[in-house]
């Protein structure tokens, strides 16, 4: 079974993050970049099944020359290869991204794509199904179940309040939630076999895609910060019944919380 | 960053996937590992051999991952980083001071009889040379093994045995002639589970609270012949090589924790406002942390040139003594005023500042005392 993951480096999600001069884009200096969590999860549950079933789990990302390292993560997790869509210096949003993907992924053998629900970056939520939409394959959105039967991929997945059991013939496209596995750990010998692997580099022009096709349909107009958390208050009063009086005064019509 | 000069990609993925682990799978339950005085060493070992960080420098065919001294110190470096010294010590023993002589000096029987199965985690290793009459002066033992046709009859004691009472095997220096000078001692791997092997209780100790340490006992306990690493006769300059894998050990964990304590410290004395003003803003109190940092950097400046020495095969015994001498006066140093910048809280059990400080005095102490680095630098040094 030939299994691809979609993958995408984000900032870790322990960074400090700050606006750049041009209000519309991140700081990226000193910044530290990871895999996004929830396509850990998906590389975990492809390596999973490829384990079961046997077959190949390849990486495929839309990226600059620094995704190599979440790219030689994941193949050190055990993925066996990478294609890296180079779109350096490309404005490019989620459709553009999935539309990229989807010319990609149709050069490749495939059975079956994992991808995070949402990039923890940007969480546009969009990547995964609008990949699928692009490539007239079904979707399973948010699985914490995911299990290949008789050429079909059964899943469990999150609703508001719930779960659903979801079923869909290969091939098909499957993003992951938390609670699916357990991503496991690099090992030194899994890094040092990932420097073996191959990784092919392609650009958006070498899938036969113009730049007018990818022309953002979402434009950042700006950033900000969310505000800055306010100090406590100390309710004052003369007796514990005055400040109890006060506390019940203040959230009742202050906060209107009771 | 500095140290980026120093280090590729591939050292920089390993220094995250130790990272990581420690973070997920060691820091959690450090605190319950102090407060229960003991780590199990067989489930912990497994995980770091699975992971390849206890073979890191070992010969693949061992088991091993075929890596230079630099990812060995990248291992420190981050282990270092654990909230406690007494996993990064029972590490150090597994890796760098019960196992280097096996693989140096031993039979390929006992590469694949202890050897493979301590770098798999399978096996936890202890390094049993210091007795109760003898500890610096490791020629002062009085442990015995007496050859006997096929096998050796062990007699005496060892103590302060660092994973004594979990360890599967031991690497024992015993006396194997009564003459005098060098060549009368022999280095063993002693099986735990031979008759005539009992261990005392766990010591109670200042600090590395949760590293388990024992007084063992051999009472006629019979070792195969086959257990002898390398030559009869041999073991004391077998030790004295195999010691300077375990001081170099020392090195990045020095260097690393007073970093550690300078940002806790750093971060405390923001926070802590006194005559209204954070103490962060006491020149007196910077310029303490200063000069620690200050020291931690030459340190490993000192640590990178011995790596490089050996790396080009060159012999590090002075250098690495005068890091051992270095980081032990450091260490103590940075602990002390670390826990005093603390006031009343540093005096306190529970505090990481106060784990630091009883746990770093045995730095030191072990694995050569800082007065024996003096010595060994003064005739080095040709005095």
């Amino acid at each position: 079974m030939d299994i691809l993951v979609l993958l995408k480096q984000v900032p870790d999600t322990e960074s400090m993050i700050s606006i750049a001069d041009d209000g519309v884009s991140i700081k990226g200096d000193g910044l530290k970049y990871v895999i996004n969590p929830y396509d850990e999860l998906a590389v975990e549950q492809a390596l999973k099944i490829r384990e079961a079933q046997g077959g190949t789990v390849t990486i495929v990302s839309v990226g600059s020359a620094k995704t190599e390292q979440a790219i030689r993560t994941g193949l050190a997790m055990g993925a066996d290869k990478a294609v890296l869509i180079d779109a350096t210096g490309m404005m490019i949003d989620g459709l553009g991204t999935a539309k990229i993907m989807a010319a990609a992924i149709k050069e490749l053998p495939c059975d079956l794509i994992f991808a995070g629900h949402r990039a923890v970056d940007d969480d546009n939520y969009l990547v995964g199904p609008a990949t699928a939409e692009f490539m007239g394959i079904p979707n399973i959105s948010m699985a914490i179940k995911a299990e290949v039967q008789d050429g079909a991929i059964v899943c469990q997945c999150t609703v508001e309040g719930g779960t659903k059991d979801v079923k869909a013939m290969l091939p098909a496209l499957v993003t992951t939630q938390r609670g699916l596995n357990e991503p496991r750990y690099t090992s030194l010998p899994g890094i040092m076999k990932a420097k073996r692997k191959p990784m092919d580099v392609k650009t958006v022009a070498d899938l036969g895609l113009d730049a007018a096709e990818l022309k953002p349909l979402v434009t950042i107009k700006s950033m900000s910060q969310p505000p800055e958390r306010k100090g406590g208050r100390m309710i004052e009063g003369d007796s514990v019944q005055a400040k109890v009086a006060e506390l019940v005064r203040v959230l009742h019509e202050e906060a209107k919380v009771i | 960053m500095a140290s980026d000069i120093y280090f590729n990609k591939d050292h920089h993925a390993v220094r995250m996937a130790v990272r990581e682990f420690v973070n997920k799978r060691i820091n959690p339950y450090v605190d319950e590992w102090e407060k229960n005085g003991f780590i199990p060493l067989h489930q912990v070992f497994k995980q770091m051999g699975e992971l390849g960080f206890l073979g890191i420098r070992y010969d693949l065919q061992y088991g091993g991952e075929g890596l230079d001294y630099w990812y060995e110190c990248i291992f420190y470096e981050e282990f270092a980083h654990i909230k406690g010294c007494s996993l990064p010590l029972a590490a150090a023993v597994q890796i760098s001071m019960a196992t280097p002589a096996i693989y140096e000096f031993g039979s390929e029987y006992l590469k694949e009889t202890y050897l493979k199965p301590a770098l798999k985690g399978e096996k936890v290793a202890a390094i049993a040379v210091t007795e109760p009459g003898a500890g610096s002066d490791v020629s002062a033992i009085c442990t015995t093994a007496a050859a006997n046709k096929d096998h050796y009859i062990l007699n005496g004691s060892k103590t302060y045995i660092t994973n004594g009472a979990q360890a599967d095997f031991l690497t024992l220096l015993a006396r194997t002639s009564d003459e005098p000078g060098y060549h009368s001692f022999s280095l063993f791997v002693v099986p735990t589970d031979l008759p005539g092997f009992s261990a005392g209780p766990k010591m109670d100790k200042l600090g590395m609270r949760a590293s388990d340490t024992a007084e063992l006992f051999f009472d006629n306990m019979k070792i195969p012949a086959q257990n002898l690493i390398g030559k009869q006769g041999e073991g004391f300059i077998y030790q004295m090589k195999q010691f300077q894998h375990e001081r170099f050990a020392v090195l990045p964990l020095a260097y690393t924790l007073v970093r550690d304590m300078a940002d806790i410290t750093v971060e405390h004395l923001k926070n802590r406002v006194a005559f209204a003003k954070p103490l962060i803003a006491k020149q007196v109190l910077r310029h303490r942390l200063a000069g620690y940092l200050a020291q931690a950097e030459s340190l490993q400046q000192l640590t990178y040139h011995i790596i490089r020495m050996k790396m080009a095969g060159q012999d590090v015994t002075k250098q690495v003594s005068m890091g051992k001498l270095i980081a032990g006066d450091l260490i103590i140093k940075a602990a002390g005023g670390c826990l005093q910048m603390f006031g009343g809280s540093g005096f306190i059990n529970d505090t990481l500042i106060s784990r630091y400080y009883r746990d770093v005095r045995l730095l030191s102490i072990g694995g050569g005392a800082s007065e024996v680095m003096s010595d060994i630098i003064a005739k080095t040094s040709g005095f």
